[in-house]
């Protein structure tokens, strides 16, 4: 069990954050995810391993990002210092890649020479193509049909990195029916294909493996926050869907004396269905290979959820976030979609930096407490990814018509 | 000793194999589907396997995935489906039921709560598709405690090392998944099945019905041959499809055509010995 004296001890030997976490699949996949427990637990005690993450994090997704005092927004806001985690400048565009990097890693490890993915907006899908063109795997991304049809540019990029994309009609043909159906593809080739799941979700080891990677994000930002203030932040914020750029930043800050917050995509509120927030307005379920917050009916059946981003459109959340909700140690908030675009405009105007619309959210919940605060009270927000591929969402939503420019 | 015990003892002392079906409970509609579960027994179904619909059914095949939307589709729930056993128990107490998922409706429903419900509804099994050994504690270690049986699914990837943790908290038979894959897809080779079942054999004295990829009768016999029963789910559902108008409303012919074919693998099954 984990000790009371720290946050950071999970999960147990079963893959167990309190009651949440564990290995919930079916027997065909039970060997493997051992095997896959296995691995990376050596991976972890090999320091070549770790060096060679290092040096591709380094040399390849141009890692440390920088720590960026946000001197617009704060000048904005008025009230607390704001620094934005750069995560945005990483090769690819998003955290993403930590992932898909030390797993494709893992996977080389293992002697595996193909990988397959799930995407939603695809940001994880073009990460993982990203890694297999690099390392030459064979890659395959399943993708739901109807976000093929939302996200095509990403759709191009993936091809054009030599991935595979295999649209996914089943259910409603989004985020989830891609996962479900790259987990079927799993057990139909358990022996040469290596699954990179994209977010701090699924079957353990993959909620702590996935956590672990993106754990650089708080790693550097803690050094960074304290070469340039000298002490460590009063709060830090990010947006959650499946939540792995949230953990990545907050895991190394757990134990500190320090407010945490998650923000969760309120859709068009949380009056109705039309929202992704799981932790706010879901509850405790099984899904995807662990127990956790989801969008469920009363029979157990899973919701579909909706949200403006396509990156945050998942009815589940990671196990660990389930956790903290409970105990209390991150405070999770929701946004909405109209607050989201207010958000990303805001940073467009004040920064200069287009950020995509899932840290749109964690700014605008930034934009509800920072004029309130005082000037000496430090957050750090994590800006995950750019905004490019939202610029047609986005214009969208405004009503914008960029065939009329 | 379970209904399923008693088939599986009686089969063996008839000398003959047992054609297990899978239907999922609502499909297509809740009125044809408690109808098409009446009349399997008559023909020749020996082990009933009746699926709860879920949004999400990581393991199955195109077949079964429409199969379950469209019984959700008609307001199936986890409720309505063990109402159905509860009125099938109206008018056949031998046929053993066993009730084939993945655990959030369950869980949902609660654990306890729903063991007491599947008991006073007359099911006698569960195969939980996503509860591993190592997940028994909060489920299957209190359902077999309460009498109800605990299938669980064994795969070609299942070790010889990992098997006798499977095979544990089992009882009433062991489902041997043929291939490593989904529902309804490709076929086993039985040389291959032949090998694993042997293995399955030195591990537990339980009886072993071969699922997945099985489609005909011929397929049927020649996989109850070489294990004590066939499992057939994806062809009776593809079959139920066949049967559905561009709406999904069933023709007058899908009842007796689902029947005919459930019979047609038994027969399959009767010839295997």
């Amino acid at each position: 069990m984990n000790q009371v004296n720290s946050f950071r001890t999970g999960p147990d030997e079963n893959g167990h954050f309190g009651i949440f976490g564990g290995r919930y699949v079916a027997e065909t996949l039970m060997p493997l995810i051992l095997a896959v427990e296995k691995a990376y637990n050596e991976a972890k005690a090999d320091p070549s391993f770790q060096r060679d993450f290092d040096y591709y994090s380094k040399h390849y997704v141009g890692r440390p990002s920088p720590l960026y005092f946000a001197e617009g927004l704060t000048r904005y806001f008025g009230g607390a210092k704001l620094y934005l985690k750069r995560d945005e400048l990483n090769h690819t565009g998003a955290h993403k890649i930590n992932n898909t990097l030390g797993q494709i890693l893992l996977a080389r490890r293992m002697g595996k020479k193909r990988i397959i993915a799930e995407t939603g907006a695809g940001q994880h899908g073009v990460a993982t193509a990203t890694v297999c063109a690099l390392f030459k795997m064979e890659c395959v991304v399943y993708m739901g049909a109807t976000d093929i049809e939302r996200q095509a540019p990403n759709v191009f990029r993936m091809k054009m990195l030599g991935a595979k994309v295999v649209p996914v009609t089943a259910g409603n043909g989004t985020l989830k029916d891609a996962m479900n159906e790259a987990l079927r593809e799993w057990v139909a080739r358990v022996e040469d294909t290596f699954y990179i799941i994209g977010t701090a979700a699924g079957p353990h080891p993959y909620p702590a493996m996935v956590r672990d990677f993106q754990s650089v994000i708080g790693e550097e930002a803690k050094e960074q926050i304290l070469e340039a203030e000298g002490r460590l932040p009063d709060t830090l914020v990010a947006c959650i869907g499946g939540g792995s750029n949230a953990m990545g930043l907050f895991h190394p800050f757990l134990d500190d004396k320090l407010e945490i917050i998650g923000v969760e995509a309120g859709g068009h509120g949380l009056d109705g269905d039309e929202h992704c927030a799981s932790l706010t307005g879901g509850k405790p379920g099984v899904l995807h290979g662990n127990r956790t917050y989801l969008l469920q009916d009363d029979d157990g059946q899973i919701l579909e959820g909706h949200s403006i981003s396509a990156g945050l459109d998942y009815p589940g959340i990671g196990p660990e976030h389930s956790w903290l909700h409970e105990i209390g140690r991150v405070n999770y908030v929701y946004v909405t979609d109209n607050e989201a675009l207010d958000a990303f405009q805001l940073c467009c105007r004040e920064e200069g930096i287009i950020p995509a619309l899932e840290p749109s959210h964690a700014l605008a919940h930034v934009a509800k407490i920072a004029p309130s605060l005082p000037a000496d009270h430090i957050i750090i927000m994590n800006m995950c990814g750019r905004g490019d591929k939202d610029i047609f969402s986005v214009g969208r939503a405004l009503g914008i018509n960029m065939n009329e420019f | 000793m379970s209904r399923i015990e008693k088939r599986f003892a009686a089969l063996k002392a008839e000398g003959r194999k047992a054609l297990v079906t899978f239907v999922t409970a609502g499909d297509p509609t809740p009125e044809v589907s408690a109808q098409i579960l009446a009349h399997l027994p008559k023909a020749g179904a020996d082990v009933i396997e009746l699926g709860m619909p879920f949004s999400d059914p990581m393991a199955d095949g195109p077949a079964i995935q429409l199969s379950s939307q469209r019984a959700l589709g008609h307001g199936m729930t986890l409720q309505k489906t063990l109402d159905m056993v509860t009125e099938f128990r109206k008018q056949d107490d031998e046929t053993p039921i066993v009730l084939m998922g993945y655990y959030n409706p369950i869980y949902i429903y609660g654990p306890e709560r729903f063991i007491e419900a599947a008991l006073a509804a007359g099911v006698d099994g569960l195969i939980v598709v996503d509860l591993p050994p190592e997940e028994d504690q909060e489920f299957c270690v209190p359902a077999v405690a309460a009498g109800l049986n605990f299938i669980r699914l064994t795969t070609p990837t299942t070790n010889d090392q990992r098997l006798p943790a499977v095979v544990k908290n089992t009882s009433g038979f062991v489902y041997f998944v043929s291939i490593a894959g989904i529902t309804g897809t490709a076929s086993a080779d039985a040389n291959v099945v032949q090998g694993h079942i042997e293995r399955i054999r030195r591990a537990t004295e339980l009886p072993i019905a071969v699922g997945f990829g099985i489609k005909t009768p011929e397929d049927a016999a020649k996989f109850a041959s070489i294990s004590d029963g066939a499992v057939v789910g994806s062809a009776i559902v593809s079959t139920i499809a066949q049967h559905l108008d561009d709406d999904g409303k069933p023709d007058a012919a899908l009842v007796p055509e689902v029947l005919n074919f459930v019979q047609s693998l038994a027969q399959g099954v009767r010839s295997a010995s």
